[in-house]
């Protein structure tokens, strides 16, 4: 961790800066009078829910507004000129030059019909820095310096040849091609699993401190931006809710929305004890499945139990998802059986009754694509209760208010709004709703918080959690986010290329991992600690996984 | 509904004209029999007159009132245009988003049976086929349909194929929905844009090619007022440098502009653009 000298010079001085985007009615305002100063070689950390202007704010360092958006006063001063008044030509000179950006997803930032090489060299060679073949030469020795397999060849490789990992190390590379003053990465390691972002992270950090780069760094995971950053910023819409040294920050967090961050975190639930001798709801049994000739289950058991959380983990590929495809009959195994309730459930779901299909309910990742965005809350809501309950008229609104009121929605509000009415954490609440209008007995949480801010999903986890207590729900978990584990399961489950590899109790399998790769994705998981990086990184070296 | 008029109060002014076009003609066509100043097929005078205030578009080749003839062709030709066109939708959008829902061999058979429609031109196609089944306004309206099923039906499945790998397509399959469910209350409220955009730009073509035939003596077959044969009628005034018979063929340019007009807004709209 480097200190910061208050001798650096200034690089970026932003003063009072207001961005207002277009909506419906009128603008908006998405930054709202911002201070932010970086010194050369500093690494700043922005950090807020989806909307606080993070993303926006860091554009604006390059004197970039996305379409439909607007400086409305304010000053972005980048080593003594000022982006938001100087001509297009001066901005345009400084991108990709002197001020570099990596996005967060790198799959859909490169252009999938050209070579890695050649998308690197791009911007040296046009913006004149240097001739190709010395653009070829330093993008081998970043490669490198990334910790890239194979760095000579790497580069000829079109994006969809390499791994989500390497593409996001790639796009850093290819950032520091012309040696530029300042980067900013925005949230460039949320898209990847937590082993792989482990990697990501050390090899961004390293680079940036080699080359003395100044960088904002944005992202929502607070851990995350303690590893790499000097400085934290907390943005809450469009304002900064506080500023302060890495460690003081993690310390001795002033605002209570900055306490509230930490908010799945400190979530708690009382264990339920499986009783013993009695009958799982749900069961694997030896089950295989695959897509054609691909097999991405091998020989899977597990057992969900009436009133319990089995949290399924793993990094993606692992098979979590497709093992709950198995369960709801989406996909039929090819070798084992499920049981529900002891009883075998037909593979496919269209040979399923009506009874069989609604005691199974899925809650799903996306909850932007999981409602149908042509239909009414009351329609989406009320169908499964007409249809396995067979209520009608005022029996069937009066259940439908009750749901909503359950999922702390208030029904005279929500009843009749669209999906695309809502935000993001009301539609997943939607979706339970949707999930327990068929008072189903197992239901199915396929990643269910991973698309939410953490304030957002804590306050989904505490609903799952009340939900499950009052109906004796047993539920199966999905995730790879390890935090959430912990505050959510009794049991996990723990998937590597489509094996169990490890179950048991949460509290035992967290303490005292059996498998090497429990262990290895225990030890993935960000801190709040600032060290953590450094530490994991050199136990890694020490010994070679 | 209040939403439907704050929509109309966003549509730009091409759009604006559209619409008044289209609302004009809908009225002419409705209330024909009271604007014409002659019956449809009555002979009223001699043969090709000129403009005057009796016949207000001079007479045809058998003395017929331009002006009368040319109100009830909007009956005629519209009326038709939008019955059939409804019917290849009708047909086209649902077999489609089976297609697309079902999949499979249901969703390879149509598709095939679509492209070998699509194989052969239309316009020979439709003679051939009116040719077998002879000259009947009826066979005619099946056979434009038949045609236009095979576009329809492509455009439904495209769509409707996005729309089938959503997660609420599987929660209501999960859930044990039927195919009628699945097609009409799932999938067709998040196409029906895009169908609707394109039903207008697919009336513009029904319009011509019912104009089309009519012209080659296949179409609506006299004495009925049409446009398009009004057209190959009164054809030899054109060598005299009188443009009294393409009036018809102005009445139908403006009407398939106006409709293109309005199908843009809507499309522009549906896409979710921003000005």
């Amino acid at each position: 961790m480097k200190t910061v000298g208050k001798d650096r010079p200034p690089l970026l001085t932003i003063r009072d800066l207001r961005i207002e985007g277009k909506s419906t009615n009128g603008w908006t305002r998405l930054v709202d009078g911002v201070d932010l100063d970086l010194a050369r070689g500093e690494v700043l950390g922005l950090i807020g829910e989806s909307g606080a202007g993070k993303s926006t704010l860091g554009l604006a360092a390059m004197g970039f507004t996305r379409d439909g958006c607007r400086i409305t006063s304010g000053s972005i001063g980048f080593d003594g000129i000022d982006l938001a008044r100087c001509g297009e030509h001066v901005r345009r000179d400084f991108r990709g030059k002197r001020i570099a950006y990596v996005a967060q997803s790198a799959a859909a930032s490169f252009n999938p019909a050209h070579k890695l090489i050649d998308q690197h060299c791009e911007a040296p060679v046009v913006k004149k820095v240097m001739p190709r073949a010395k653009a070829e030469a330093e993008a081998v020795e970043l490669y490198r310096k990334m910790r890239l397999p194979q760095p000579e060849g790497i580069g000829f490789r079109y994006p969809h040849q390499v791994s989500g990992g390497q593409l996001q190390r790639a796009m850093t590379a290819m950032a520091m091609a012309c040696k530029p003053d300042l980067i900013i990465f925005d949230e460039p390691t949320t898209a990847l699993d937590v082993t792989t972002q482990i990697e990501v992270l050390a090899s961004i950090r390293d680079i940036v401190e080699q080359f003395g780069t100044a960088a904002i760094y944005i992202s929502h995971d607070l851990a995350v931006v303690a590893q790499m950053a000097d400085r934290i910023m907390v943005l809450k819409n469009g304002r900064t809710v506080e500023t302060a040294e890495t460690r003081t920050m993690l310390s001795a967090p002033q605002e209570e929305y900055t306490k509230s961050l930490w908010a799945v975190r400190s979530l708690e639930r009382p264990r339920q004890e499986r009783g013993t001798g009695a009958r799982p709801v749900m069961s694997l049994k030896n089950v295989d499945a695959g897509y054609g000739a691909a097999k991405v289950l091998e020989d899977v058991s597990f057992d969900i139990h009436c009133g319990q959380t089995v949290a399924v983990v793993g990094e993606s590929g692992s098979g979590k998802s497709t093992a709950a495809r198995v369960i709801s009959g989406i996909l039929k195994p090819s070798r084992g059986e499920v049981l529900f309730e002891g009883r075998k459930l037909p593979a496919d779901y269209l040979s399923r009754s009506r009874e069989d299909l609604r005691h199974v309910q899925m809650i799903y990742q996306m909850p932007d694509t999981a409602l149908n965005p042509r239909q009414s809350i009351r329609d989406i809501i009320g169908r499964p209760v007409e249809f396995y309950l067979g209520l009608k008229g005022r029996e069937k609104e009066q259940r439908i208010r009750a749901l909503l009121e359950q999922i702390e929605l208030d029904p005279a509000i929500y009843m009749d709004r669209r999906p695309t009415e809502l935000s993001g954490g009301q539609k997943q609440r939607i979706g339970i709703a949707r999930a327990l209008a068929a008072e189903p007995k197992f239901i199915i949480c396929d990643e269910v918080t991973s698309a939410l801010d953490q304030l957002v999903a804590a306050g989904i986890l505490a609903l799952l959690a009340r939900v499950q207590k009052e109906r004796d729900l047993a539920l199966m978990f999905i995730t790879h986010d390890l935090a959430t584990v912990k505050a959510v399961a009794d049991e996990v489950v723990v998937m590597q290329h489509g094996r169990v590899v490890e179950t048991g109790a949460v509290e035992t399998v967290f303490a005292n991992p059996a498998h090497a790769y429990t262990t290895h994705l225990l030890q993935s998981v960000p801190e709040m600690d600032p060290d953590w990086l450094t530490r994991r990184t050199m136990s890694n070296r020490a010994v070679p996984a | 509904m209040t939403r439907f008029f704050q929509t109309l109060k966003t549509a730009p002014y091409t759009a604006w004209f559209g619409m008044a076009v289209i609302l004009l003609v809908a009225i002419i066509a409705i209330l024909a029999p009271v604007i014409a100043p002659y019956g449809e097929t009555a002979v009223v005078g001699e043969q090709y007159e000129p403009w005057s205030s009796q016949f207000l578009l001079g007479t045809d080749n058998l003395g017929r009132d331009m002006f009368s003839r040319l109100i009830y062709g909007t009956r005629n030709t519209v009326g038709l245009a939008l019955l059939t066109t409804a019917i290849a939708f009708t047909v086209g959008s649902l077999l489609g988003i089976v297609a697309a829902v079902v999949g499979g061999m249901t969703d390879r058979l149509l598709s095939r049976i679509i492209d070998v429609i699509m194989a052969i031109p239309s316009l020979i196609l439709a003679l051939m086929l009116l040719t077998i089944v002879g000259a009947s306004i009826a066979s005619m309206v099946l056979v434009i349909a038949l045609i236009y099923v095979a576009p329809v039906f492509r455009l439904a499945r495209a769509s409707a194929q996005s729309v089938v790998v959503m997660d609420y397509i599987q929660a209501a399959r999960l859930r044990g929905e039927g195919l009628g469910w699945l097609v009409v209350r799932e999938v067709l409220p998040n196409i029906a844009s895009t169908l609707v955009a394109e039903f207008g730009l697919r009336f513009c073509f029904v319009f011509l090619f019912i104009a089309a035939l009519s012209f080659l003596g296949l179409g609506i077959q006299p004495p009925t007022a049409d446009w398009g044969s009004m057209l190959k009628e009164n054809a030899t005034l054109i060598s005299f440098g009188d443009i009294t018979p393409l009036l018809p063929a102005a009445a139908i340019a403006v009407l398939t502009v106006s409709i293109n007009f309005v199908v843009d807004w809507m499309l522009h709209r549906s896409s979710g653009l921003k000005d």
